[in-house]
């Protein structure tokens, strides 16, 4: 078949990680990430429903939303708020070495990312396995026992755990989906194929974990600190 | 006209359409697909409308009607109208008359049909196992707490498919923005390009959002929670508000591409200029915004506030106002154009006409002392059906005509065409126009008997159904007929401008020989024929 | 009403006219600019066909004076059936002060009415002509939708809450009483009669067929029965609010926020009392939810209604409206 026409300067191979539909590394990167932010505008509209009927719920059953969130455990929420802050921060570090092309240095942080990603994770876990030890988890089971609420006051707590396991649940799996994601680009890192001219998968995972850090941001005051 | 290597030959067997990144064979596995969905949603309305021909409910049990209404709606939303022209000829045609090689993301592109492909999957498990009866709109707390039907399984297929939606409208979004060919700016592009670039602004940001809210649903009918059960605490209004946030944004993703196509047609039908050329542009982009703000006059008898009900009304004539620019627009380009009589052209007739009878009749619908009575009517069946179909569908099979040279490098039989054209415009019409009236004599929606005196009328729009389906079946039969035996199609049998009839028809996998460089305006038809760099300006003919 | 009636269901309500009338007018503009499209289409295909392929159409991009004139006459027009409509709708929404308050449950697939002084019907509601009539509507399962067509009117019964509807009937005679919103397997079962009365006749029936009293007295054995007094008395020490006086009266919450003691109130506070809490008391009444039916739940709101002179509507006596109705023109 013919041959892939292009504009670039005479060149005998195209530059490493082009694809054949586009003209330049330029235009790639600047269409990759513009994806990525429709991606993450897409993502806010799928938790925006979610802190819309978090929103009604608390401004309807007050009392017992604060009553719910005073047993969430704040200190694990606060640790975990701070894991997740220097997970962006050494992100944001691996972005940057990535634009030097500074190869170990990508590697190192993204590796620290996932480390830190993996901690609060683990948080959660013991987080989660408290409630469900407390009958606190939304189904058959659940009783507002452990909150001295019954009748009506335990269905509104119901609702506040559902929208509780809900919201911190989908983040949850957002950090589970980016962590083989982060993973896969530092084992590319590794392999040498990101320079100062070619990183945008480093960038654009890393818009991905700045996103999910920012959910969470959100996440931790309104579901923790209700006062 | 030479057997060059084309998109179509390039490659055989099941591995090379499958795997393909190709947007042209994408658009064509997308084709079959929702051409399949289409009689499946078809074939349930042709249930109901045999059920509805008599007043007794002595067809079918009232639990298989109701899933019948259900799965016809299902599926002729979800996998058929909301896909159909923004995947088949959306996905064609988008690079190429953008003078690009492909979609920013090819490889998302064909993950995208894949999610139809599982989406509908499950759906379509879910109808033999069964089906639905909740309605498409799931109201709860019926399809929560009440419902003994797969509304997990048909939620999580249109969960799925959602997501196809949302791919498809990112990499047309990303597409626009970065890859026009040089020389095209914004006001030089083809207004079929325009009207995907606003649908694909509704399906990023709305679908996530029904994609959601059916999370929710199905969660809680598994755990019996409480976010939509008065019972336990929830809301049944905000399922509402949350479903018709998407939903009726939802509706201007089935009309806008159709929008485009139109365009497109009448321009190329008539050689002529499209009249108003930004104002059809600026349109389209106010419709997909103010159409976010006008969710709540699918409520306007559940209870929500008077005052909601007085803003959702004033912005739902808001929202009028850009479509009946459009349709002006639209007139206005046939005045001293050279009319063409042809399939495409007849199809276009049909459409504007349809169309503004179907938005019409949408005053009607937001004018809050007049729903109250018609809602929940054959009104809004009526309503919703002429723009649905009378547009949308009209509109894709327009394009379908117009753009099939191109596709299959065949030209379809065009008496036949003309043919099934006016069969399909009586049939419609005979079946949606007697239900305007029944809706106002009050015959509720969703009905599987009802009061004799209503029979008449119901006769009416079955037999005209009977007529519909035969006018969809006949193209069918001569585009398939065509693929093999229509006589070969010339690189731009219709004398049009766009960089995809300066192409050969099938055209290639790369779309262009060297990068088309972009000259003159869209629709340049009374400028001579400029003669740019690269050999493609806006639709000059390539030698055969 | 002859031949229209293929067109147009019998107008039996006061506001029925009202609709018709911006019905009509909606016609008229849509036969216009319907017929104009149609006609300029048609004219436009004719005259300028293609009669040969050689064919150079004039160059016209377009014009602004057009554009404008276009956009402002249907934006003229749009605002003129907007503020129509909203009057009409203003009108079917502000239900008259002394209207004959009725009791509507929906439940699948049947509908269960109360009238105060006791009746109850399945699926048919009779009432006089020439009497508002404020119907207050709920569900007890899923959303249904109560729809006259010969009074234009339609209103969600949503489980869960209250929503109003009024009408005054102005002819005697039988009409269509559908469910207008899906509800299940007998949704197009859901359906009965509206039965208009002349005050005299409507009178006989009335009396005919009462049989545990009013509701209001239902209301006043179930507040008993179900130990509500205990709580709620009028005495200083009482657990919770007295109840003299207080439907209609504005009410001072514990969070701060004020709200007003209509109906929705006070059946949110037998089912889920937690959810508003009065200033100065606190959160120990149990749910009702499950205890007491929905027509329960009427029956006690409308001895609420009659406690300590408060003015509840529709506590007077029928026959003293059903009489003021007649001359009421």
């Amino acid at each position: 078949m013919s041959a892939v026409a292009s504009h670039a300067p005479s060149q005998d191979a195209p530059p490493r990680g082009l694809a054949h539909h586009f003209r330049d590394l330029d235009q790639q990167q600047s269409a990759a990430t513009l994806g990525m932010w429709l991606f993450i505008a897409q993502e806010v509209m799928f938790f925006g429903g979610l802190f819309l009927a978090y929103t009604i719920y608390r401004s309807e059953y007050n009392d017992v939303f604060t009553i719910a969130s005073h047993h969430l455990n704040v200190q694990m929420g606060a640790i975990n708020t701070a894991v997740l802050i220097c997970s962006s921060l050494t992100m944001a570090i691996a972005v940057h070495a990535a634009a030097l092309g500074h190869r170990q240095q990508i590697v190192l942080f993204l590796i620290l990312t996932i480390l830190l990603g993996g901690v609060f994770l683990g948080v959660k876990v013991v987080e989660y396995k408290e409630k469900f030890d407390h009958h606190l988890v939304p189904g058959p089971h659940f009783s507002g026992h452990e909150l001295k609420l019954e009748g009506d006051r335990e269905r509104h707590a119901q609702i506040y755990y559902s929208l509780y396991f809900a919201m911190t649940g989908l983040h949850a799996l957002h950090m589970i989906i980016g962590v083989p994601i982060i993973l896969w680009i530092a084992w590319r890192a590794w392999r040498g194929e990101f320079s100062a001219a070619y990183n945008a998968p480093v960038e654009l995972v890393g818009l991905y974990w700045h996103f999910v850090d920012i959910i969470w941001i959100f996440l931790f005051p309104l579901l923790y600190l209700i006062s | 006209m030479s057997e060059r290597n084309n998109y179509l030959t390039n490659g055989y067997g099941v591995r090379s359409w499958l795997l393909t990144v190709d947007h042209k064979r994408i658009a064509i596995l997308y084709l079959v697909s929702i051409t399949l969905m289409f009689f499946i949603g078809a074939a349930f309305a042709a249930c109901l409308r045999l059920e509805l021909a008599t007043p007794q409910g002595d067809v079918f049990q009232p639990e298989t009607y109701n899933k019948i209404f259900t799965m016809h709606g299902v599926f002729m939303v979800f996998f058929f109208l909301i896909p159909s022209i923004p995947a088949v000829l959306g996905n064609f045609l988008i690079p190429i008359m953008i003078g690009a090689k492909d979609l920013a993301f090819p490889k998302l592109n064909l993950l995208s049909w894949y999610l139809y492909i599982f989406g509908a999957a499950f759906t379509l498990y879910a109808m033999v196992s069964g089906g639905l009866d909740t309605g498409w709109t799931f109201y709860t707390p019926y399809s929560t707490a009440y419902s003994n039907t797969a509304v997990i399984s048909t939620g999580l297929g249109i969960f799925i498919a959602g997501f196809s939606s949302i791919l498809t409208g990112l990499n047309f979004i990303v597409t626009i923005h970065k890859m026009r060919a040089p020389g095209l700016t914004w006001f030089r592009l083809p207004l079929f390009v325009w009207a995907h670039y606003a649908t694909s602004i509704i399906q990023v940001l709305g679908t996530p959002v029904i994609a959601v809210t059916v999370l929710m649903v199905a969660v809680e009918r598994m755990l019996h929670l409480g976010f939509f059960d008065p019972a336990l605490g929830g809301d049944p209004i905000l399922f509402q508000h949350m479903f018709w946030f998407y939903s009726h944004p939802a509706v201007y993703i089935m009309i806008l591409p159709a929008m485009g196509v139109i365009s497109e047609l009448v321009t190329a039908m008539t050689r002529k200029r499209v009249f108003g050329y930004e104002f059809i542009a600026a349109s389209s982009l106010t419709i997909a915004v103010v159409g976010f703000l006008v969710w709540g006059h699918h409520m306007f008898v559940s209870g929500q506030s008077t005052y909601a009900g007085f803003v959702f009304s004033a912005l739902s004539y808001l929202v009028a106002i850009p479509s009946a620019i459009k349709v002006f627009n639209w007139v206005a380009t046939l005045y001293k154009g050279s009319v063409s009589w042809d399939a495409p052209m007849l199809y276009t007739i049909g459409f504007i006409g349809l169309f503004t009878i179907g938005g019409l009749t949408g005053l009607f619908c937001a004018a809050l002392g007049l729903d109250l009575h018609i809602h929940d009517t054959y009104f809004i069946v009526a309503h919703f059906h002429y723009i649905m179909v009378g547009g949308s569908i009209m509109a894709y099979l327009g394009g379908m005509h117009f753009w099939w040279p191109k596709i299959t490098g065949r030209m379809y039989p065009e008496w036949w065409a003309r043919v099934s054209a006016a069969v399909i415009f009586i049939g419609f019409n005979l079946t949606f126009f007697p239900q305007f009236i029944l809706g106002y004599l009050g015959m509720p929606r969703r009905y599987h008997a009802y009061p004799d005196e209503f029979q008449v009328l119901n006769v009416l729009s079955s037999a005209g159904a009977s007529i519909l389906g035969i006018g969809y079946l006949i193209p069918m039969f001569y585009f398939a007929w065509s693929m093999r035996y229509g006589p070969k199609a010339a690189p731009n049998p219709w004398k049009a401008k766009g960089l995809e009839w300066g192409i050969a028809s099938p055209p290639p996998t790369e779309n262009f020989e060297s990068q088309p460089i972009v000259t003159e305006e869209a629709y340049a038809y009374a400028e001579p024929a400029s003669k740019p760099a690269g050999g493609g300006g806006h639709g000059t003919p390539v030698p055969a | 009403m002859g031949n229209w009636s293929f067109f147009f269901p019998e107008g039996a309500s006061t506001t029925s006219g009202s609709v018709d009338a911006l019905y009509l007018f909606l016609i008229a503009i849509s036969v216009f600019f319907g017929a104009l499209i149609a006609v300029l289409l048609a004219v436009f295909a004719v005259k300028f066909r293609r009669r040969s392929d050689d064919e150079r159409p004039a160059e016209i991009h377009g014009s602004l004076p057009l554009e404008l004139a276009w956009t402002l006459f249907p934006a003229g027009i749009v605002l003129i059936i907007f503020l129509w409509s909203a009057e009409v709708f203003f009108t079917l929404h502000r239900v008259p002060k002394d209207a004959m308050q009725i009791h509507v449950v929906g439940k699948r697939w049947m509908w269960k009415i109360q009238h105060m002084t006791g009746q109850r019907e399945i699926s048919e509601l009779h009432v006089p002509v020439g009497v508002p009539v404020k119907l207050t509507l709920t569900s007890e399962d899923v959303i249904h939708s109560f729809f006259v067509p010969a009074f234009r009117i339609k209103k969600d019964a949503v489980p869960g809450r209250y929503n109003t509807i009024w009408f005054e009937a102005t002819k005697p005679g039988k009409y269509h009483l559908f469910c207008a919103e899906y509800c299940g397997t007998k949704h197009s079962g859901m359906i009965g009669w509206v039965y208009v009365m002349e005050p005299a006749k409507f009178q006989a029936w009335l009396q005919g067929g009462a049989s545990g009293g009013s509701l209001a007295s239902a209301g006043e054995r179930l507040f008993n029965d179900l130990a509500c007094v205990t709580c709620h008395r009028a005495d200083t020490g009482a657990r919770g609010p007295a109840l003299d006086g207080l439907f209609g009266k504005a009410v001072k919450l514990a969070n701060g926020n004020t709200v007003t003691a209509d109906e929705g109130y006070l059946r949110e506070s037998i089912v889920q009392p937690s959810a508003k809490i009065v200033a100065g008391y606190q959160p120990i009444m149990p749910t009702f939810q499950g205890l007491v039916t929905e027509e329960q739940i009427v029956q006690l709101i409308a001895y609420i209604q009659t406690l300590g002179g408060a003015a509840g509507a529709g506590a007077t006596a029928p026959a003293a409206t059903a009489a003021a109705g007649a001359t009421r023109r």
